[in-house]
């Protein structure tokens, strides 16, 4: 048994983070945990740009953002264990691992970091009806082909959901000289960022088919065609308006999963909305010691975010593995109100906040001209208008100390979007 | 083209096939397995409930029944000898009305008739006891203790595996196309490619297409309807909800919906029954998997869509006599039946298969081996090890320490190994039913990439080459990106921009 002080699960852009911020913080024995055999996560596969824009102002490839946290890593002298999976967290935070180097190895940590990424939706989860045949994938299975391993995936693709990765993967296909037919969403909006339509679709004259969706796929071995249909206002397949497109590629962007078969293992309470741990405003979830950031959280759309929000949980592993436990006063629950999906963090001590708390969440529609309002037990405190927000933008408001101090013993925090 | 002599001929690899063929090697014959898919268990075998059936549904006196209960009771041993999991987990026919209450009775008396031990016809208090998140709809059940749940493809694997180290040959990729007697009097045995096998016997384990070959060689003629079912797959996060496999009470087309935990912890949900008019329609379809939801949450009322994994088809070879055809063929003398396989069928092929070999080495006069080599022992699963067990492992082997699939923990090992067996996979399928990579809740989203480079290395294959399941099913097309540069594939349009960024990696 090893025993550790802050021990980070993952060695994406969010355990980067909190290890770097760990250690900045004063812990010496912060250890990372990472299955792949390199640092970087899923930014190793992501080579297009538009990262960093936040934290560095500067516009990054995926690999260059993750690179700068490498480089910080290994330069504080911290140090990480690749090829290594972890087999299970224990509410104590006994960590349990399996790696060809260091076979099965125990681990015990004051506090632990919870890094672990999302994984994609899949076809079965969707249950689109059809043949099962190949070249039937997830998007990000589709970028990391093309970008770690140098596989061509296809020649003729339909793309189904407008997440960010097959906006990005449009883009891609159509670069190596694939057809790209057409990007079909299910929702009346796009479900990924305004600038990824833009500059993935619009620039290649690749079509954007909102209210449609893939009802039937076909070929036996290969995909050879899939139907799609415009769907009404329940999302139901309108009669009459399926066209079938050849293709021999189909992707699916069509939402991520935050991954926490261990967290659960462990005991952390989890989010039904965001399908991540339920945390407090120091990004702890309901087992004492254990911290979750980054996608396993909740489904980020910026690494940027990602960056901040992790530097913040590894801060306060670090505390409490200094310090252990902090004395608590009473929470404040965090309650989505009218146009509010997914509010992260779930709770809220007053009297212990070091510094503003960010709140976040997904508008649950396409709101034009509106303003997120933050009330505590009824009182607006803060209010952030907007042009426009759409659920595919997470919306992050910092409400500042001073405002939370003024509500120590409150009951509710409540954010609503109002148009 | 092919000349091959063999004393007996399986026609099909699945479950059924597969155990004759093991049962037949227990004799001194050559006996040689030949399948039209790539690997064993693509048929019906791959795709079905996986239960082990207790016996209550089938007509008195019928071969269903007679074979179902003598199947039934064989499970523990073969699964043991195999070492494949079988798990006795129970099974309940739920009943939501009066006269469902009374169908209960007549099944339990059937099932009495037909030799089924331990039957009870329970309360609602008493199945609430048994299955507490059962719906309160039901109002009672009938509780069958005998009945099981298994891995219909791990099972077949093993068989084959076990076959093949007592010297049975397998030809994959061979889809017979015509039986004729030779003036000889042997079997000759025409395949799609122009393969022709001799044989003294032969076994029709051909599945949906069993009629096919039976009618050409006897006037005894029947056929078979390929009888679809959907099913979901739900993630093992809700395994435990469920502990027997929770029937509904029949309907004329079946036993109709049940909700049912698999021995991988996933819960299976199925299947629908619908007559095909073609027999490799594995499709499913928006309106059967409605209706497997709709089914199911009569009984499984909480029925959580957000976990289900993966849907599918699979088609049961109902046959018009209504019962299974087993036996050899009263006027093509050594043309043994093993066909209209439907449920209870998969119970049923160990009985079959000790029955048929019987036969079959009496009428060929055959001496039972002295001595049969055992079944090979496997790799055991990493997620089944214990923690001693895993250390020792690692150390002979380092990558058993290389976790491949995250959300089964397969390592490496597991997998090279299935690919090195004598009946190894070759194809992405073949790696995912033999080891369970791909099989979890990302289906594949993360593993896959690693899997395929773990075949190339083991096959000698380029990436390109890597199918799905065979045939055409591949997962790349050619026109690479770095194996292009080696292969200077024509067709690769990449830009010198495109390439730095992809050697950027």
């Amino acid at each position: 048994m090893t025993e550790i002080d802050v021990l980070i699960i993952g060695g994406g852009p969010a355990g980067l983070a909190a290890a770097i911020a760990a250690h900045e913080a004063g812990c010496r024995k912060v250890l990372l945990l990472e299955r792949e055999p390199a640092l970087g996560g899923i930014l190793r596969q992501c080579i297009h740009a538009g990262f960093g824009m936040h934290v560095f102002k500067e516009d990054l490839t995926g690999p260059e953002y993750a690179h700068r946290f490498v480089q910080r890593f290994h330069a504080l002298g911290l140090s990480a264990q690749c090829n290594t999976m972890v087999l299970s967290v224990t509410p104590d935070r006994e960590v349990t691992t399996v790696s060809p180097t260091f076979g099965l190895q125990r681990f015990r940590a004051k506090a632990v970091v919870l890094a672990m990424g999302c994984r994609e939706r899949t076809r079965g989860a969707l249950r689109v009806p059809g043949w099962r045949p190949a070249g039937i994938y997830p998007a990000g299975l589709a970028q990391r082909f093309m970008n770690l391993d140098g596989w061509m995936p296809g020649r003729r693709v339909v793309i189904l959901g407008s997440g960010d990765i097959g906006l990005i993967m449009a883009r891609r296909m159509t670069l190596e000289g694939a057809q790209v037919l057409a990007c079909v969403e299910l929702m009346p909006f796009s479900s990924g960022l305004t600038r990824n339509v833009v500059q993935c679709l619009d620039d290649y004259d690749i079509p954007l088919l909102l209210s449609h969706t893939v009802i039937d796929i076909h070929g036996r071995e290969r995909l050879e065609a899939v139907t799609i249909a415009q769907v009404d206002d329940q999302r139901r397949p309108l009669p009459g308006t399926e066209r079938r497109l050849a293709c021999d590629t189909l992707l699916l962007s069509v939402g991520l999963i935050p991954e926490n078969e261990l967290s659960r293992a462990a005991g952390v309470g989890i989010s039904a909305i965001t399908c991540g741990p339920l945390v407090d405003e120091s990004l702890q979830t309901s087992v004492p010691g254990i911290f979750a950031c980054g996608n396993v959280l909740h489904v980020h759309d910026l690494v940027d975010h990602v960056t901040v929000e992790s530097e913040e949980a590894g801060r306060q592993a670090a505390r409490y593995a200094q310090e252990g436990q902090q004395a608590r006063g009473s929470d404040i629950r965090v309650r989505d109100g009218a146009g509010v999906r997914g509010l992260v963090p779930q709770t809220v001590c007053a009297a212990r906040v070091t510094d503003g708390v960010p709140l976040m969440f997904r508008p649950s529609a396409v709101f034009k001209d509106a303003a997120a309002v933050v009330r505590i037990d009824g009182e607006e405190v803060l209010r952030k208008r907007s042009r426009i927000m759409t659920p595919g933008e997470m919306v992050r408001l910092v409400v500042p100390k001073d405002t939370l101090e003024r509500y120590v013993g409150a009951a509710e925090l409540t954010v609503e979007v109002e148009s | 083209m092919t000349q091959d002599y063999s004393d007996v001929l399986v026609v099909g690899a699945g479950v059924v096939g597969c155990a004759i063929a093991r049962e037949v090697s227990r004799y001194a014959l050559r006996v040689c397995v030949l399948d039209q898919a790539g690997d064993v268990a693509e048929g019906t075998t791959k795709a079905n409930s996986a239960i082990i059936h207790a016996g209550y549904d089938a007509a008195p006196g019928s071969a269903k029944a007679r074979f179902n209960v003598l199947g039934n009771a064989l499970f523990e041993d073969w699964c043991r000898e195999l070492d494949v999991p079988f798990i006795r987990n129970t099974s309940l026919v739920a009943a939501f009305d009066d006269s469902d209450l009374a169908t209960l009775h007549a099944l339990k008396t059937r099932g009495e008739g037909n030799g089924v031990p331990g039957l009870q016809v329970l309360t609602q208090d008493e199945v609430r006891a048994l299955e507490p998140n059962i719906s309160r709809a039901v109002i009672g059940a009938l509780f069958a203790p005998s009945g099981g749940i298994c891995c219909p493809y791990g099972l077949t694997f093993r068989l084959a595996e076990h076959a093949a180290a007592n010297g049975v040959v397998f030809h994959f990729e061979r889809r017979v196309v015509d039986v004729t007697r030779a003036r000889d009097g042997l079997w000759q045995v025409t395949t799609a490619d122009g393969g022709v096998f001799r044989t003294r016997a032969v076994v029709n384990a051909a599945g949906v297409y069993a009629d096919e070959l039976n009618n050409r060689v006897s006037t005894q003629k029947f056929s078979i309807t390929a009888r679809r079912g959907e099913y979901l797959m739900i993630d093992k996060q809700y395994a435990g909800t469920f502990r027997a496999t929770i029937f509904q009470v029949p309907t004329p087309l079946g036993k109709g919906v049940l909700v049912a935990p698999t021995v991988d912890d996933t819960l299976i949900v199925g299947p629908t029954a619908e007559d095909i008019g073609d027999k490799s329609d594995t499709r499913t379809t928006a309106d059967g998997l409605r209706k497997v939801v709709e089914s199911a949450t009569r009984v499984w009322e909480q029925l959580p869509m957000s976990g289900v994994i993966a849907t599918f088809s699979g088609l049961r070879a109902h046959g018009d006599r209504d019962d299974f055809v087993v036996g050899e063929a009263p006027d093509a003398p050594l043309f043994f039946n093993a066909a209209a396989m439907e449920s209870p069928g998969l119970t049923a092929a160990p009985a079959v298969a000790v029955w048929l070999a019987e036969r079959i080495g009496e009428k060929l006069g055959a001496q039972r081996s002295s001595s049969m080599t055992p079944c090979p022992a496997f790799p055991k699963p990493f997620r089944e090890m214990t923690d001693a067990e895993r250390v020792a492992a690692i150390t002979a082997d380092p990558s058993y320490g290389r976790i491949v699939c995250r959300c089964e923990n397969v390592t490496e090992a597991e997998i090279r190994a299935a690919v090195r067996s004598r009946i190894g996979a070759r194809t992405l399928d073949g790696v995912k039913r033999r080891t369970r990579a791909g099989m979890g809740r990302c289906q594949g989203g993360f593993c896959t990439p690693r899997i395929i480079t773990i075949l190339c290395e083991e096959l000698g294959l380029t990436p390109e080459q890597v199918t799905k399941f065979g045939g055409d099913s591949r997962i790349l097309v050619t026109c690479g990106t770095r194996h292009a540069e080696t292969d200077s594939d024509a067709a690769c349009q990449m830009s010198s921009v495109e390439r730095q960024e992809v050697s950027h990696d």
